[in-house]
């Protein structure tokens, strides 16, 4: 069927300053650039490329840019471009539209309508520079109060896990994205004193080494889990959802699944990787706590047992329900969370914006007085220190990032994670591919995010007059809302600016 | 809702702001004085308060009372006043009612109408029943006089103590209730700097719940979470000052998880981290945990404060030590106060005046009260 889409992305090569040196040629995965020896020509292919910008930024004489095709319709506000071009895909494949990363439709961005405070002459602001500043935080489930004798405290406390930054790297599994990526994230989290996350896909033997910093995932596919994984890890999180997939399984087509994945994640070699949409034992919440302590049993109480979930309408009944179903973490994943692959009618019409998500669940669990016995990590979209320390005043303990990650190891944001093929090397098993991603630089790399967005923090805590992230946490005075309605501000437990 | 709240916050702002002085002092060998020097002292501050709030708590105070709970309670109008006494009289067995006395004096204006009750909680086991403790059920009830009977504040609940305090500087205060003629072995006072202009008696310092008082210098930027963390365990933070905040913190912490006060000021004025790595191992863990588990008591932003209950006064700064106190010594008086000039001018030949560090507690005891405790934790460990 001769196809009807028009390309998205135009090439524009300044013929001036191509040295035909066929950089882009090989740097395209996707096969757009090929060089015609006899005329002594680089062509494109405008419909294959994506706009990963890989070709723009490697071009040694600046030769090259990619814009969006301006290609023009009558103008509709009902009928996007975006809309007719996905009806013409499925009427050309009769399938569900794949997509990759997070929701990119302009849903309110609560964070960019709260501000935040700062002292002005009845308290004194604190300077990072010169005074400390303390970002470490514990994760697990407290105790409501403790009993000493002496100097010795008598109450069992379950196990807590400090990290020294309230930002940790989220679920991404072996498989989908390389195993050089996953590398540089777990020795960024080791060298910096917080945690990443292996996902659904097991752990690649080759890191056990850093299974103090890990959080090792059980979701519904049981990927790759057996007793040494959860002996090896620091924390266990049970995947119940995904911000970008409420509801809906995974998939791992079987050509990423090659043969370390496949070791990996204890499946045969090639086929696809199919997680079912509900755990098969977790059909309601004492299944769950079932599985809470069965995990917590086979690793004798040392670990924190974390309970992911994507942020859905009734996320404050669910999380009430979770901590008392005995878990020490919650993970809140919000509308805007990323993904590998997932269907873009789910990825981008299911689930809240992480904001409301966190303010409710933080402002239910106080309501019934069990706030203390779960920590709550908040995921889904952060874009900069910003707002990890808004989601830090509205309630969370810690913040989870993922796409932000990726963005520092070289990701640019094309969605096309799903395809297999990442020209940046992180999405891919493709061996040519995932060797581009050098995992020294992009574990410092990820390491200068991380420094960079603590000292913002620093610096806007100090601001405040606090010298203790504790301190803000669930402090939500030191917010104020522009710009929302009465209603949303009610839900978020913030006052208006000026008021 | 009872008015008193919106006299104390009338524009409803996060919290109500000030500054303030505080001074207290404590004989240790329990002899009781009149509260002559400690107006003296907190009056030469008089530039660090501004004339819309001034008071004093006074232990030792009704020692014929000893065994009841002396509560004196502002009325804004008589009808305020019948309904409470009423309420008093259906809740507990009233020994004693009376006017507390006062004098004319130029600074005060506009008084509300003063009373002080001398209590016993007369339904004992019913309250057993209920799990309470006497001192559970007077807290309630002095929650329960404060929202529900408009116009009545209980402003002072404990027993063989005593609050004053009112609108104006705290010497004209002191005059205006003839402190003079009271005697007591520990006396803490206070002169406030609002940034409200509107002044209520109510919102002056100290705030006391039961035998517990708290005067306060500081701004708390950890507010927020404080109140938020303490809501969790039942208070209600009614009248939004940082000072409300750290009484029921220290209630909540003393009188109900039974931690003593070094241990307490570990958790308001936790030490930093970089610190810990210092300390022995035993020290290092309690710190640890006590971080892990009460972070959110940790109190952010500058403060100092004074909190006495019965035969003790303890005085704490943050743990960076953004507001001032200074310490004195001599013989058996211990004094903590804004500034060391107010100390030496009531008592010029003290043995030794120092600074403490921020975070650190310094603690006056009754003698009595020591030997007592170091018999219980011995006791304790055998
Ligand atoms: S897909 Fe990427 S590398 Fe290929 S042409 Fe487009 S921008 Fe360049
Ligand atoms: S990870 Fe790779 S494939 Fe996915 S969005 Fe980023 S650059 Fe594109």
């Amino acid at each position: 069927m001769k196809t009807l889409l028009p390309p998205e992305f135009k090439i524009i090569r300044d013929e001036a300053k191509c040295i035909k040196c066929q950089v882009c040629v090989r740097q395209c995965g996707f096969e757009v650039h090929t060089y015609d020896e006899e005329e002594d020509v680089v062509l494109s292919n405008n419909a294959k490329c994506v706009a990963c910008s890989r070709c723009v930024k490697f071009c040694p004489t600046s030769a090259l840019n990619v814009i969006k095709n301006p290609l023009s319709y009558r103008e509709n506000t009902n009928w996007r471009q975006e809309v007719i071009h996905d009806i013409i895909k499925q009427a050309e494949t009769g399938g569900v539209i794949l997509t990759g990363m997070g929701n990119d439709k302009p849903y309110p961005i609560y964070w960019d309508h709260l501000v935040l405070n700062a002292s002005q002459v009845t308290n004194p602001p604190i300077d990072p520079l010169r005074e400390p500043m303390e970002l470490r935080t514990y994760l697990g489930s407290k105790p409501d109060q403790l009993v000493i004798k002496g100097k010795h405290v008598k109450t069992k406390i379950p196990p807590q896990v400090p990290i020294e930054t309230p930002i940790l790297f989220s679920a991404m599994s072996y498989g989908s994205i390389s195993l050089n990526a996953q590398l540089a994230l777990a020795r960024a989290a080791s060298e910096f004193g917080t945690l990443w996350n292996t996902g659904e896909g097991g752990l690649h033997k080759e890191l056990y080494k850093y299974g103090s910093t890990t959080i090792v995932q059980v979701a519904s596919g049981r990927f790759g889990v057996h007793p040494d994984y959860l002996y090896a890890a620091r924390v266990l999180e049970i995947k119940i959802g995904q911000g970008a997939k409420p509801g809906i399984g995974g998939h791992l087509p079987g050509e990423k699944v090659s043969s370390p994945v496949s070791r990996t994640r204890m499946i045969p070699k090639g086929t696809d990787a199919l997680s079912p949409a509900p755990h098969h034992d977790i059909y309601s919440i004492e299944d769950l706590a079932q599985l809470v302590y069965a995990l917590k049993e086979a690793t004798n109480y040392q670990k924190p047992v974390c309970v992911k979930i994507a942020a859905v309408h009734n996320s404050a009944a669910i999380a009430s329900g979770i901590a008392r179903a005995g878990a020490d973490i919650i993970a809140l994943d919000g509308l805007r969370g990323g993904t590998g692959a997932a269907p873009k009618i789910i990825r981008d019409n299911v689930g809240i914006p992480i904001e409301l998500a966190i303010a409710s669940v933080d402002t239910r669990l106080r309501q019934e007085g069990i706030r203390n016995r779960v920590s709550l990590i908040a995921a889904g979209g952060f874009r900069s220190s910003a707002d990890v320390i808004k989601a830090i005043a509205l309630g969370a303990d810690a913040v989870y990032i993922a796409t932000a990650a990726l963005v520092a190891m070289g990701c640019h944001l094309c969605q096309k994670c799903y395809t297999g093929i990442c020209n940046w090397g992180i999405a891919t098993q493709d061996p040519y591919l995932s060797k581009r991603l050098n995992p020294d630089l992009a574990t410092q790399r990820l390491i200068n995010l991380l420094r960079g967005w603590s000292l913002e923090i620093k610096e806007m805590l100090g601001g405040m007059g606090i010298n203790a992230i504790e301190s803000l946490r669930g402090n939500r005075l030191h917010l104020r809302a522009v710009g929302l309605t009465q209603a949303e501000m009610d839900v978020l437990g913030v006052r208006q600016a000026g008021a | 809702m009872n008015r008193v709240f919106k006299l104390n916050n009338p524009y409803n702002d996060d919290k109500v702001i000030s500054a303030c002085s505080i001074f207290g002092m404590i004989d240790q060998s329990g002899r009781c004085f009149s509260g002559e020097c400690v107006t003296t002292a907190i009056a030469n501050m008089q530039v660090r308060s501004n004339g819309l709030g001034g008071g004093f708590a006074v232990y030792g105070l009704y020692p014929e009372h000893a065994d009841h709970y002396a509560f004196h309670i502002m009325f804004l109008d008589k009808k305020a006043q019948e309904e409470t006494a009423n309420f008093l009289t259906e809740n507990f067995l009233l020994t004693h009612a009376e006017k507390i006395p006062t004098r004319k004096t130029a600074g005060i204006v506009d008084p509300p109408i003063i009373w002080r009750y001398f209590l016993k909680v007369n339904s004992k086991p019913r309250i057993e029943l209920e799990g309470l403790s006497e001192d559970d059920y007077v807290v309630a009830k002095v929650m329960e006089i404060n929202t529900k009977i408009d116009g009545a504040f209980v402003f002072s609940s404990g027993k063989n103590m005593g609050v004053f305090k009112g609108v104006g500087y705290p010497e004209d205060i002191s005059h205006y209730f003839r402190l003079d003629e009271y005697k007591g072995y520990l006396w803490t006072a206070h002169g406030r700097f609002p940034t409200n202009t509107q002044g209520w008696w109510g919102g002056a310092h100290p705030f006391s719940i039961l035998d517990w008082t708290v005067v306060h210098n500081g701004e708390i930027s950890s507010y927020g979470i404080n109140q938020r963390y303490l809501e969790m365990f039942g208070y209600r933070c009614t009248m939004q000052t940082d000072t409300e905040v750290m009484a029921y913190a220290v209630d909540l912490l003393m009188r109900k998880h039974g931690l003593p006060i070094e241990i307490v000021a570990d958790i308001f004025a936790a030490p930093l981290w970089s610190e810990l790595e210092h300390m022995e191992k035993t020290e290092k863990d309690l710190r640890i945990k006590l971080r892990q588990i009460y972070s959110s008591l940790l109190i952010n932003g500058p403060f100092t404060v004074i909190i006495a209950h019965q035969g003790e006064m303890i005085g704490l700064t943050d743990r960076i030590r953004l507001r001032p106190l200074t310490a004195g010594v001599k013989g058996d008086m211990l004094y903590l106060s804004s500034e060391e000039a107010a100390i030496r001018l009531i008592c010029p030949d003290l043995e030794k005046a120092w600074i403490p560090r921020g975070g650190e507690p310094i603690v006056g005891r009754l003698y009595q009260k020591e030997k007592k405790e170091l018999s219980h934790r011995k006791k304790e460990r055998g």
